[in-house]
């Protein structure tokens, strides 16, 4: 149910094509401009939440990130995966004692990606005063 | 590990009629980020290489402290230290807080800061009262004590090692206080200064600065 729910979340939210990364924005951009070019991926309120929080903590587990967002383990997995696969985030599953423990790092291309679109926020907002 | 939540707003398709211009979603989608990266930050706005910088005080702090004869001048030299430490501590916060593009009294750094400083004060308070009248013994297990129940407290919304941390402070306190008097300074050393070392290496690799 929860990854039913993501995933018509994604599509409501993501018409462009998942994983697809945007040119780094230059100053001059148009505050139309960005709306098309916007990493779809990171744009989407949760997998963004994901990646922010890795950026400030090295290493969250599954369950810190659940509490974190106030989120499903469905949901979570979902998108979890989907930054997984474009290489955004690292996941690595262990043991502790008996108890299966997974760990997600942010990756540098995540890291960047973050950055492009920290970038792309700020250049809408110079765009607005500007005008 | 405790961690507040972050609520996520709702966002509305793009076009949406009613739907806030872009740059509005634009500064919400900022402070989104924001808030996140605060409430994940937890004591990543702590710095690990200044608790070691606070124990690398203690040390030559103790070895002075140990040539004074009069409590008042033993007592002189460790608020010198505590002093230096405070420096130490500010400074490669806020070091740390630049690199982290975060401003120094963020979120997690506010709540730290809040539980913490009541103890300290409070330990201040009971110093200047107690002054050069009180046994050296019971100064060091009150400092040790007081110092842990302020991390502790303030470590409480953080990573675990901070709260254990505290504890480690509060037992050294404890055991002050139930060992003879001439162990004191040996509390001091191994407290204010082994401890520092041990966690702040810890908090330094494991979570960064």
């Amino acid at each position: 149910m929860a990854k039913r729910s993501a995933l018509a979340d994604d599509r409501r939210q993501t018409p462009g094509r998942e994983g697809q990364h945007p040119a780094k924005p230059g100053r001059a951009r148009s505050a139309e401009a960005p709306a098309a070019e916007l990493d779809r991926l990171i744009h989407e309120r949760l997998r963004l939440g994901i990646v922010s929080a890795l950026a400030a903590d090295d290493t969250l587990t599954f369950s810190e990130l659940k509490s974190l967002m106030q989120t499903t383990d469905g949901n979570l997995s979902v998108h979890a995966r989907k930054l997984e696969d474009a290489g955004y985030i690292a996941c690595r599953k262990s043991f502790e004692g008996r108890l299966p423990k997974t760990e997600y790092t942010l990756t540098a291309s995540g890291r960047r990606a973050l950055e492009r679109y920290l970038d792309h926020m700020e250049a809408i907002i110079r765009s607005a005063r500007a005008k | 590990m405790q961690r507040s939540s972050v609520t996520q707003p709702r966002t509305a398709p793009e076009g949406a009629p009613g739907t806030a211009p872009l740059h509005e979603r634009a500064i919400d989608n900022l402070r989104y980020i924001r808030r996140t990266m605060e409430q994940a930050g937890s004591f990543t706005a702590v710095s690990g290489i200044g608790i070691v910088g606070i124990g690398l005080i203690a040390l030559p702090a103790a070895y002075m402290a140990s040539r004074q004869v009069t409590t008042l001048a033993w007592m002189q030299v460790w608020i010198a230290a505590a002093a230096g430490a405070v420096v130490i501590a500010v400074v490669l916060t806020a070091r740390k807080a630049r690199a982290l593009g975060m401003p120094m009294i963020s979120g997690p750094g506010r709540k730290f800061a809040l539980a913490f400083t009541p103890t300290l004060l409070a330990g201040a308070v009971l110093t200047a009262a107690l002054t050069a009248n009180a046994p050296r013994d019971l100064l060091v297990g009150a400092w040790l004590l007081l110092y842990g129940a302020g991390v502790t407290a303030g470590g409480a919304l953080s990573v675990p090692v901070v709260p254990v941390m505290g504890l480690s402070f509060m037992v050294a306190g404890v055991a002050t206080l139930a060992s003879p008097a001439s162990a004191a300074s040996w509390f001091m050393v191994g407290g204010f200064g082994g401890l520092h070392l041990v966690f702040g290496t810890w908090i330094a690799w494991r979570y960064g600065g």
